[in-house]
């Protein structure tokens, strides 16, 4: 492509340069020995979009590389004006590396963020606790009005959804458990495995992981945006605690309204089991509820009441505590909203699991 | 330290004094060694590019963040000095108008003014309400009460939350780039709402500002903080400054850097015109 009518280089660009076509490389270019300036050539060029723009710019940084002035008054204009933009220099911007590079400091550095995490939660809880207190002696800035909004929300607008799922999982128990209980005749005990199942463990579960993906999302996301809006700062600079004032009364709308939820969905999984039990396993309604509460018994209920109420505070924090941390961007609320939910489940499961082996351990 | 730090004794100590200040995100400084005295009842503008760290000195300003090194004198008391209930106590004397307004989207206009009534003050109900109504109509907002921000324009927003801001009738008013986003002519009397409410209430007022139209129609002294050294780079009244000229960034910035878009395009293609 390089050509030299007076002694310099001059580089013809020619016919239609349009992205999606095939488009010369700089490197295949044979420079001529002792250049010192390249003209370019554009006599021949028809139409031209960025794609040109692709190809000047690596030869610009060539040029710079060789040390070859680079004549542009052969080019257009506008692609003149464009290639000076294109290969202007922006100001470094200034990068913090704290991070050392290495195994070592990898390691070093992400457990370092481990522990800024955890002193956070813990500070958070801390400060979670404080308000409650202040609370109980009357002195937390919280509306009652909020906490009725946020006990509605966390409540009773969850209802359909809890009585629609808590009935169907009964359904599906009943159905399941049957199977292998009528390999031996023993179809009755439907109604223990519905009573048991449901009572202690399974009722709470899934009012918690319904409400996970509901309430705490929504916490998140409402607090994060709040943070992002700087409303949060708006509150604290009129030194409203936004711990009390936002957490609190939704931390207690959860930690009210979880154990009833629980006990509806209870309900509404016998239901469900009894559904089975009378229209598909042919026993008398009396018949499958003696059958339940002779074998089912109250503690069964006051595990899973206790264990959604320890749901809910769970909940309650891991979806505050992700919205007040949330960054000052939308995609920041995005992470918080996320957050909430996988952190939720997550200390759910490690909660049923404690509460389960306590439980059993301590034959309640 | 939590003492009077004025030289003169006898007249009142500044709203705001910031001695030897730097501030920092975790390791990185962003400004370095700031001293700056607010006059009081003045209008007093701090400007900047984008980035320069101007909402940073707000919130060290307004108490949300403590300085990484030096002191932030409020009323001549060393606010982080202080305990945590004089501190409320002494954030409430001041009434911000944050960048983006951060309005409680979740409650009205009304509501939003009447909050910190609510909270720290012991007015009736019938009271909160027309001192409502009178903020609201003092930036223009009567009979808006009702409507949540979300249903309101972005200048109707700003001006609501100057309402908010002015609803415990501080002594202070920050404002955090007032005219970012609105266009020219709400940006424009959005600036002359603040300079009569100052001149009626006797506030001090602290601006934040890049908005060149605005710096110069508010006047006042002013400090500039250059992000290249970290630094406050100038001080004066703008119209003095751009006169006298004697620091490159701050002129780039006063003159939105006339001298310097010209300068690649003629080193690119070796003559001055583009
Ligand atoms: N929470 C934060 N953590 C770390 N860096 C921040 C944070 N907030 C702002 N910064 C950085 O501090 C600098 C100053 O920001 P800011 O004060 O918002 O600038 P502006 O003058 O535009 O208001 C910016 O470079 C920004 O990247
Ligand atoms: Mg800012």
């Amino acid at each position: 492509m390089a050509v030299s009518p007076d002694g310099g280089p001059v580089l013809a660009l020619a016919g239609e340069w349009q992205l999606g076509r095939p488009r010369p490389a700089v490197s295949q270019l044979a420079w001529p020995e002792e250049a010192q300036r390249l003209r370019l050539d554009c006599q021949a060029l028809r139409q031209w979009d960025s794609s040109i723009l692709l190809y000047l710019r690596p030869l610009w940084e060539e040029c710079q590389r060789r040390g070859i002035a680079i004549d542009l008054d052969g080019l257009p204009p506008g692609l003149r004006r464009l290639l000076v933009l294109a290969t202007a220099v922006a100001a470094p911007l200034e990068r913090d590396d704290l991070t050392e590079d290495g195994f070592v400091g990898r390691v070093g550095e992400s457990s370092r963020q481990v522990l800024v995490a955890v002193l956070r939660v813990c500070s958070f809880v801390g400060e979670l606790c404080v308000a409650v207190l202040k609370l109980l002696v009357g002195r937390a800035r919280m509306r009652l009005c909020d906490l009725i909004t946020e006990s509605a929300k966390a409540g009773y607008q969850a209802l359909f959804i809890v009585s629609l799922i808590g009935y169907l999982i009964g359904l599906i128990l009943a159905f399941i458990g049957a199977i292998p209980l009528k390999w031996f005749g023993a179809q009755i005990y439907t109604a223990s495995l519905i009573g048991i199942g449901m009572l202690r463990l399974m009722a709470a579960v899934m009012v918690g992981v319904v409400m996970a993906g509901r309430t705490a999302a929504s916490f998140a996301a409402e607090l994060g945006t709040m943070q992002t809006n700087e409303e949060i700062d708006a509150l604290r600079c009129m030194g409203v605690p936004p711990m009390e004032f936002l957490v609190l009364p939704r931390f207690l709308a959860m930690t009210l309204m979880m154990p009833l939820l629980c006990v509806y969905g209870d309900i509404l999984s016998l239901a469900g089991g009894l559904t089975v039990g009378v229209f598909y396993l042919g026993f008398g309604t009396v018949e499958f509820w003696e059958q339940l509460v002779l074998t089912t018994r109250l503690e069964d209920l006051y595990v899973g009441v206790f264990t959604s109420w320890i749901f809910g505070m769970l909940l309650g924090i891991c979806g505050c505590y992700q919205g007040m941390n949330c960054g000052r961007d939308s995609a920041a609320v995005g992470r918080a909203t996320t957050a909430a939910v996988v952190s939720s489940i997550v200390c759910m499961v490690i909660a049923t699991a404690l509460i389960t082996v306590l439980t059993v351990l301590w034959k309640i | 330290m939590a003492e009077n730090t004025t030289s003169d004794r006898n007249s009142p100590p500044p709203p705001i004094e910031v001695r030897d200040l730097t501030m920092a995100y975790d390791e990185r400084v962003i400004i370095r060694d700031m001293n700056f005295v607010v006059p009081a009842g003045e209008i007093f503008i701090v400007m900047g590019g984008s980035g320069c760290g101007k909402s940073t000195l707000l919130r060290h300003l307004i108490g949300l963040m403590a300085p990484a090194q030096g002191w932030v004198f409020r009323d001549g008391v060393d606010f982080w000095a202080l305990s945590g209930a004089e501190q409320d106590r002494m954030k409430r004397r001041s009434g911000i108008l944050f960048q983006g307004g951060a309005l409680w989207s979740a409650m009205t206009l009304a509501e939003n003014i009447a909050l910190p009534l609510r909270e720290f003050t012991r007015y009736r109900e019938k009271e909160i309400r027309e001192i409502c109504e009178l903020k609201l109509s003092l930036v223009g907002l009567a009979g808006f009460g009702d409507y949540y921000p979300a249903a309101i324009s972005g200048g109707m927003r700003k001006r609501a939350s100057l309402a908010r801001a002015m609803a415990l009738d501080p002594e202070v008013l920050f404002f955090d780039e007032p005219s970012a986003g609105l266009d020219p002519v709400s940006a424009r009397r959005l600036d002359e709402l603040i300079l009569a409410l100052r001149e009626s209430l006797g506030a001090t007022v602290v601006v934040i500002t890049h908005d060149l139209a605005s710096i110069f129609a508010i006047g006042g002294m002013a400090i500039f903080l250059d992000s290249g050294s970290k630094s406050i780079a100038a001080r004066g009244r703008p119209q003095e400054l751009l006169d006298q000229g004697s620091n490159p960034a701050l002129l780039d910035f006063l003159t939105r850097g006339e001298r310097h878009t010209r300068l690649p395009a003629a080193r690119a293609d070796g003559s001055s015109k583009v």
